[in-house]
């Protein structure tokens, strides 16, 4: 039977299932195999913070979504074409995103009534009649595997784990994937293992064939690679990138990289990541608690090290104090908040961007602090750089807001040579014959020598109570400390960062999306649509939240509307509005996921239209 | 001396060339401590002691917290660190951690090190981290101007307990021993010769040293120690730990009791049992016992080194670290990083 191919533009894809179904592995390793072959792609994994919620239930369902393209793609995409559902509630889970006529893949075999009642069905949705207008494959994955699997000697229950390669191997055959890299996986994944390696290898070519053989799929999928810019490419989530970005930092800035941080998600990939590069000279250092973390990033950094601390936002609030006194002393360091839905503990593995203003003011005393953020997962490795680019030069700390988005989506990332890295070195505090003065300022940048420990006659004491100007005394004088707080103020503002870009291809739009952070991909992926369909709007995007852009009120006062959409309830709009008298026309949402593209460009449409 | 007291705490510390006096580590600040007050004769006794260490100055770290003794690094020519409630002992393991070649003290309170800072101080200890802390116990909270703090006695009256705390005190001592501290020492303001020969050991120790000094504020908690300091009765009360020496006062001894814990007899009695103190004992079992000798009050109070064990420094084990990941991948290639993974070329 020679069956149809059918050539497409992109495919969104939904791997659901139990959180003990694999399916972050099942999604892993199909990007992996996208990513060969040569498309562009986006990921969203989105996955329970119970490491194993009941089996079965709708808390446990975990999922991975993937979106890929013959042409770049800037999302993960807003709603899947084909949902894999392991289970039951892997269905009614995802049902609600899946488009009318998208086709379903779903494990016959974990539809029994027990399965079914767990999450409030009645009937199986596969035989009654409420599916019918999507496309249902209904596939009994674990016994086909089994029945794959019976020459192994495994245990019934092994052999049914492998049904998520079964599931790969398919979904492989339907797109037309490479299997080379997931076979040379398997063997490596299971290398002390043989018999499982085989098993899971054996599993994965049994779910391809099935899809050459069956007649329950007659059409196969093509999608062409994508032409991307030259270069060589490489698949990186949003935490490595910021992983390797902080390496890098270190490599550039000449400063041994010394991480204090205490586990949390979304962030602990970082410090995982970054313990396993000693070789770079890199300290890792698992404190006792959040406040250990940076106040050893902190008193490393005193000592000549760039200093990173990585947490999230309840982490953010205990760190909060010491965050003052390195504010008050003076000194570089690294402040890594990967954003998740909160207040309190919130919902850890969902995204959000609330930590703004809590970056912005959440100290005690006027308390300026640069802030940084990243736009998209690869992006995460240049904003590290940059956040210590500035740490060092203006010895000061810096936010860097990364946020549960980008560090669990990954993309295809185009690799930078090293030697076009920027040089981000300083000097340390040498002794010359004028009197050492540990808060003399820099004429250009206001930033205080850096003088470390080891240095003859440079010996001097800082601290977290007011400094005289210059000399670096306690001082309680009520001048001075007029002075000092509008100097530290004074040595944020100047900070040298680029334009604000805009981009309106026409020229003459009089809406503007502005956005930060990690909602670029859906706004621009929104634009785009706008655009396609003959809309003009411009759009433009903050990397620098701290000090803004020199240009950011002329650029928002040269558009009759400002749209900004936020993952909050209205953060960054509430301090342009302060700053630039600017109506700006917020959008938000707080569900603990990205913006889709649909959805904002409904909202920037409906906002010319009222016009 | 032992073979553990040999100078291996600041083998890695570079040394200073000619001889230095008490007046290169007197800083230019004027010292601001209510008159009377112990950490005079702290501050005194360290700014004394310190050249004989020879080390080079500027590698010479203080780090404190917030509370009276924490202005201690501003009164001294070295590198100074007065950071935040109770955090000194992190900010130090920073420090530490990244940089053997320097000497960093840290220089707390009972408030800052045993209430806020608790947790950093148990850490630091059980991790070993090479630093000196001295834990400055006037059994008060005196910069906030007198409340009862973790090491005050039940009942202590005082504005935040009109009717009398009703917290009971923490050891320091037998916290330090809990946390598995590898140096854990009793020493009192009152008598700089002892100060003195406990800052020796103490530095002479590479890892955490934890060093109690009995500090009297004479403001809110004036007297604490009198007893200790008392010619009436210090000698009868003060039991001197020296490792190898009989544990003993001038008129009573520490001996094995029949329930196989210790116990304190008058010294005529105790003929041949009275216990040998041995600091290096790896079982901390009988250092704990002693550190519960003064409990509830001051019938019998040690003094001096109850424990001093060897045990690898954490700054040296992390380096060990770097270094084998070095010997075994060689060092760190940025480009080799980035290329590292599956990759593919376009164009």
């Amino acid at each position: 039977m020679t069956k149809q191919v059918q050539q497409l533009d992109r495919v969104i894809i939904r791997f659901a299932g139990d959180s003990g179904d694999g399916m972050q592995l099942t999604g892993d390793r199909f990007t992996a195999g996208t990513a060969e072959f040569g498309n562009d792609l986006s990921t969203l994994p989105n996955f329970p913070a119970e490491i194993r919620a009941p089996a079965g239930t709708l808390p446990g369902v975990s999922s991975f979504q993937l979106h890929f393209a013959d042409h770049d793609i800037l999302t993960p995409g807003d709603a899947p074409n084909v949902l894999v559902a392991m289970n039951p509630a892997a269905l009614k889970a995802n049902l609600g995103d899946l488009p009318k006529g998208a086709d379903i893949i779903a494990n016959t075999d974990e539809f029994t009534k027990r399965n079914l009642q767990k999450v409030g069905y009645d009937a199986s949705p596969l035989e009654d009649d409420s599916l019918g207008e999507w496309r249902v494959h209904a596939v009994p994955l674990t016994s086909l595997t089994v029945k794959a699997l019976e020459g192994f000697e495994l245990s019934k229950k092994d052999a049914e784990r492998s049904k998520n390669m079964f599931a790969l191997g398919l979904l492989s055959w339907l797109y037309h994937r490479p299997t080379e890299h997931t076979i040379t996986f398997l063997e490596q994944k299971f290398a002390k293992k043989p018999e499982i390696a085989k098993a899971n290898i054996a599993a994965f070519q049994a779910g391809w064939n099935y899809g050459e053989t069956t007649e329950s799929f007659s059409v196969s999928y093509e999608v062409k690679p994508a032409k991307l810019a030259p270069g060589v490419y490489r698949n990186i989530s949003g935490n490595q990138a910021l992983a390797y970005g902080l390496i890098a930092a270190g490599v550039q800035a000449k400063l041994p990289l010394f991480l204090g941080s205490y586990p949390i998600t979304p962030a602990s990939d970082i410090l995982h990541e970054l313990s396993r590069h000693k070789r770079f000279g890199i300290r890792t250092f698992q404190a006792e608690d959040e406040i250990a973390g940076v106040g050893a990033a902190l008193g490393a950094a005193f000592g000549g090290a760039l200093g990173v601390t990585t947490t999230s936002g309840p982490g953010v609030a205990l760190k909060a104090e010491t965050i003052g006194l390195a504010v008050m002393t003076e000194l570089p360091l690294i402040l890594v908040d990967v954003q998740r839905a909160g207040p309190s503990t919130g919902m850890p593995t969902k995204t959000e961007q609330t930590d703004l203003l809590m970056a912005m003011f959440g100290r005690n005393g006027e308390s300026p602090v640069p802030i940084v953020a990243p736009s998209t997962p690869s992006d995460c490795f240049d904003a590290a750089i940059e956040a210590a680019r500035i740490a060092v030069k203006y010895r000061t700390p810096v936010y860097l807001l990364s946020d549960g988005y980008l560090a669990n989506g990954s993309e295809p990332w185009r690799l930078p040579e090293v030697s076009d890295l920027p040089d981000i070195s300083t000097e340390f505090a040498t002794v010359t014959d004028e009197e050492f003065l540990p808060y003399k300022r820099d004429a250009e940048t206001l930033a205080r020598p850096w003088a470390i420990p080891g240095t003859a006659g440079l010996e001097h004491r800082i601290g977290g109570i007011e400094k005289a100007d210059g000399s670096g005394n306690i001082s309680y004088d009520p001048n001075n400390h007029d002075r000092m707080v509008r100097l530290r103020q004074a040595k944020i503002d100047g900070i040298d960062v680029p334009d604000l870009e805009v981009d309106d291809p026409t020229g003459d739009a009089r809406v503007l999306v502005l956005g930060w952070g990690s909602t670029y991909g859906p706004i621009a992926a929104a634009v785009r649509r706008i655009r396609k369909a003959g809309g003009k709007v411009a759009q433009a995007h903050l990397r620098h939240l701290n000090p803004l852009p020199a240009n950011t009120g002329d650029v928002l006062k040269s558009y009759d509307k400002v749209l900004l959409p936020e993952i909050n309830l209205g953060q960054l709009a509430l301090l342009l509005r302060a700053r630039f008298l600017v109506d700006i026309i917020s959008y938000n949402r707080v569900r603990g996921l990205p913006f889709k593209a649909e959805e904002l460009a409904g909202v920037i449409q409906d906002v010319i239209d009222s016009e | 001396m032992s073979e553990l007291v040999n100078g291996k705490g600041l083998a890695l510390i570079p040394k200073a060339e000619g001889k230095q006096t008490l007046k290169d580590f007197k800083s230019d600040q004027e010292v601001r401590w209510c008159p009377g007050c112990g950490d005079y004769a702290i501050l005194a006794a360290v700014q004394s002691f310190l050249p004989e260490l020879g080390l080079r100055r500027e590698n010479i770290v203080f780090v404190s917290g917030i509370g009276c003794s924490s202005r201690f690094p501003y009164y001294l020519d070295t590198y100074g660190f007065h950071s935040i409630h109770g955090r000194a002992p992190a900010i130090a393991t920073g420090l530490a951690a990244s940089r053997p070649d320097l000497s960093v003290w840290v220089i707390t309170g009972d408030g800052d090190a045993l209430s806020i800072g608790g947790n950093h101080l148990i850490h630091a200890l059980r991790r070993n981290v090479n630093l000196n802390i001295l834990l400055f116990n006037n059994r008060i909270y005196g910069l906030t101007k007198g409340q009862y703090s973790p090491t005050s006695e039940i009942g202590k009256i005082t504005k935040s307990t009109p009717m009398g705390s009703l917290d009971k005190p923490f050891n320091p001592i037998s916290l330090a021993l809990g946390a598995e501290a590898s140096f854990v020492a009793r020493t009192i303001d009152s008598d700089r010769k002892h100060l003195q020969s406990v800052l020796r050991e103490a530095t002479a120790h590479r890892g955490t040293s934890l060093v109690e000094i009995y500090q009297n504020c004479n403001i809110f908690n004036d007297n604490a120690f009198e007893q200790l300091k008392d010619p009436e009765v210090r000698d009868d009360i003060t039991l001197r730990l020296e490792h190898g020496q009989p544990i003993v006062s001038a008129s009573k001894a520490v001996v094995r009791a029949a329930s196989g814990g210790i116990e304190v007899v008058p010294l005529a009695e105790a003929g041949d049992r009275v216990l040998v103190h041995d600091a290096h004992n790896p079982d901390p079992s009988v250092a704990f016992a002693l550190s519960r000798l003064d409990e509830p009050a001051f019938e019998h109070v040690p003094i001096g080194i109850f424990r001093q064990v060897d045990r690898p420094a954490y700054d040296t084990l992390m380096a060990e670290q770097l270094e084998e990941a070095v010997a075994q991948k060689g060092p760190g290639d940025l480009s080799d990083l980035l290329m590292g993974g599956d990759t593919w070329r376009i164009g």
